[in-house]
């Protein structure tokens, strides 16, 4: 056993073992702690758990390497994945934590009809779904790496350890489990990404310091065959760049599993500064992914520029043995560097390792390389409970119970809702056998359908009294039938045959298209149709003051939680 | 896009729920329009003008794109929630402690004194 997989082994059963623990200790008995951690927890721990569910296998794996070969284009991931965050804290975070309850097909469910919830439920099944099958693949990948093993066994066991950890948890132990997931990923993320910042421009900070290699990094990339790094548009149009980028920020505020976070704080205001505290977190991240992009891609191709295949630095041949890593049979010295295989190029580097690789690229001590290791199991796994809980309390409470066994007790809810998350996991281990596109992308499909869908829904339900059940249904439908259908028309996926791209938006690009059919339609419908009843009318009203009623004499008439039309 | 049917009427005596939520509208708007201009304006519409000028070797528009937008973000949200504090105090509807709140039955204590003043003020505008 080499070094690096006995440091590997190491940090990932030690953090393992921590979560194991905290798990155990804060394990629930009643639906309540199941759904929402009985609504607990503090303001700057719940920031931190959105932190570890928010940042995936994706962000923390691929985004990096993304941004290295996309990169100004890379730019889409970095601000489309924060940016959302403002519109979730100014749009969404405080009302639906004031109407509270379980899950936001329920919210839908109260707000418009039980028809529109079945819809929404489905839709936050498939928008899940999509995104649990990156988390898998992530975390296969990270095992197959480091520990030796073929990536089907890692995918396997990464699903072995989700499956005791999310069927125990519940959101209770979720949430503080993800606390420490936050901490074990956020330090290895950060500690390589300082000490490279600090090895080449002897500043340890790497978000000021990287525009010092800017300038080299794009002669290098040029020499070597590829774009400008610094130059916009390269991968994709305008066009496409600012609807991508649209489609990330609106399915960020849409995504079930976010959303649902902000129903487990104490107060509405503690929902406001959640909001906050989640995004200085992952901002943290998201300002050190494009240094980590730019210094490990600079890094690397400082490394392997005109140098002949025999005397290539060891991280290639470490790497080779996942087949992520190829060398061209044909070249002596290596002349140009891609990361499509398609290309031909001597050296071919997939996306998805350059961040588990980055210590390794630098030359940095083994135990550094373990710590990486452990922090993408971290962002994998973090991410995947949260994701399992939402398909759980999906099926269990909004579509089983509600449909089927409206008077179930609560250990038979409890039960069937572990049942949800066993069967979920072993449809996503297979998915995540065989993804069909690169970790990012396939999260990148969630966003899509969760711009196209909730996110409309939701905003017009707390911002429009008017808008009523049969807008909010047809809009959804059209939103998710034009989006899942223009990505089935562009992509190979279940053997459909990939077409042009129409007006040059990719399908990552469509949601955002989507959430503006979505919009147009519901509000149409709406007003074709008759408004909602008043005591839903009361209940919007309801949710947009934080206090149950006025604390003072001064709107004595018209106090209390009751509406005054 | 709230309420239109009360929009053209003059508050009699004062509509806190209309105050409160019209002041909550404003506020949001503004951070809005930050939002959009520094992420998809400085960032992605203008990102080729703005790239002309270079300061510590970021192309200034690569710069907003890569970082400074996700700063602004972070300032947003905390910006709205501190004012959103204010708000709620000034119209009496903040909620007394982390730990007390959905409870009508909590709320029953009359005048907070520490915010009595201001929110006859917000009732009176």
């Amino acid at each position: 056993m080499s070094d690096i997989q006995l440091w590997t082994t190491i940090a990932i059963v030690a953090s393992f073992g921590l979560y194991m623990v905290i798990a155990w200790r804060s394990r629930v008995k009643e639906t309540e702690g199941f759904y929402v951690a009985g609504q607990g927890i503090p303001t700057v721990a719940n920031g931190a758990a959105i932190g570890a569910d928010w940042m995936s296998a994706a962000s923390f794996i691929s985004m990096a390497g993304l941004i290295a070969f996309m990169g100004y284009d890379g730019t889409v991931y970095l601000m489309g994945w924060t940016g959302g965050y403002v519109l979730l804290a100014l749009l969404l975070a405080p009302y639906l934590r004031k109407w509270g309850k379980f899950t936001v097909p329920e919210f839908v469910g109260d707000r418009y009809s039980e028809l529109v919830r079945t819809i929404a439920a489905v839709a936050a099944i498939m928008i899940s779904f999509t995104y649990v099958v990156g988390q898998m693949n992530g975390g296969g990948i990270v095992f197959s790496r480091f520990l030796g093993i073929d990536i089907i066994y890692g995918v396997a066991i990464a699903s072995v350890i989700i499956f005791v950890y999310a069927v125990l948890g519940g959101m209770k132990s979720i949430t503080w489990t993800q606390v420490a997931q936050y901490t074990v990923l956020i330090i290895a993320y950060l500690i390589p990404a300082f000490a490279v910042a600090q090895v080449i421009t002897g500043i340890p900070v790497p978000q000021v310091t990287f525009g010092q290699v800017l300038s080299e990094l794009n002669d290098l990339s040029v020499q070597l065959g590829l774009g400008v790094y610094t130059d916009p548009f390269t991968t994709r149009p305008m066009i496409d760049v600012f609807l991508m980028t649209m489609a990330l920020m609106i399915g960020t505020a849409g995504l079930p599993h976010v959303i649902i976070r902000f129903y487990t704080t104490k107060t509405v205001r503690g929902s406001r500064y959640s909001a906050f505290w989640a995004l200085l977190f992952i901002a943290l991240l998201y300002t050190t992914a494009p240094a980590v992009g730019a210094f490990t891609k600079f890094n690397m191709l400082e490394g392997v520029n005109g140098t002949s295949v025999d005397a290539l630095p060891s991280w290639i041949e470490n790497w080779a043995t996942t087949g992520l890593v190829t060398v061209s049979e044909t070249a002596d010295v290596i002349n140009s560097v891609s990361n499509d295989p398609a290309a031909g190029a001597d050296l071919t580097v997939n996306n998805d390792i350059l961040v588990l690789a980055s210590p390794e690229i630098a030359s940095l001590p083994a135990p550094v390389v373990g710590l990486v290791a452990a922090g993408g199991m971290a962002a994998a796994m973090s991410t995947a409970a949260g994701l399992l809980l939402v398909i759980s309390s999906s099926v269990s409470h909004d579509l089983y119970f509600r449909g089927f066994r409206k008077n179930a007790g609560d250990s038979e809810r409890l039960l069937v809702g572990r049942i949800a998350m066993g069967g979920a996991i072993v449809v996503a281990m297979f998915a995540g056998m065989n993804p069909p596109a690169f970790v990012a992308e396939v999260v990148a499909f969630a966003f899509g359908m969760a711009a196209a869908s909730f996110f409309p829904a939701l905003v017009l339900g707390i911002f429009w009294k008017r808008c009523n059940a049969y807008g909010a249904a047809s809009g959804m439908i059209a939103g998710l039938t034009l989006t899942v259908g223009y990505m089935l028309y562009t992509l190979e996926l279940f053997g459909t045959e990939a077409n042009d791209h129409i007006f040059g938006i990719s399908p990552e690009g469509i949601g955002a298209v989507g959430a503006a059919v979505n919009i147009v339609v519901a509000v149409v419908v709406s007003l074709l149709t008759p408004p909602p009843s008043k005591r839903i009318s009361s209940m919007v009203e309801g949710i947009r003051y934080p206090a149950a009623r006025r604390r003072t004499p001064a709107g004595s008439g018209e106090q209390s939680g009751t509406p005054d039309e | 896009m709230t309420d239109t049917e009360r929009e053209s009427l003059g508050p009699p005596g004062g509509d806190w729920r209309r105050e409160y939520w019209r002041s909550n509208l404003r506020l949001m708007v503004v951070l809005l329009v930050i939002w959009f201009t520094v992420s998809f304006g400085f960032g992605i519409l203008l990102v080729e003008q703005l790239n002309q000028v270079t300061f510590l070797g970021f192309p200034l528009g690569f710069w907003f794109a890569q970082q400074g937008s996700i700063y602004v973000f972070v300032v947003l949200i905390l910006v709205y929630a501190m004012m959103m504090d204010r708000l709620d105090k000034r119209f009496g509807v903040e909620e007394r402690t982390e730990d007390t709140v959905f409870d009508p039955g909590e709320d029953e204590t009359g005048v907070d004194p520490e915010t009595g003043g201001s929110t006859d003020k917000g009732a009176a505008e």
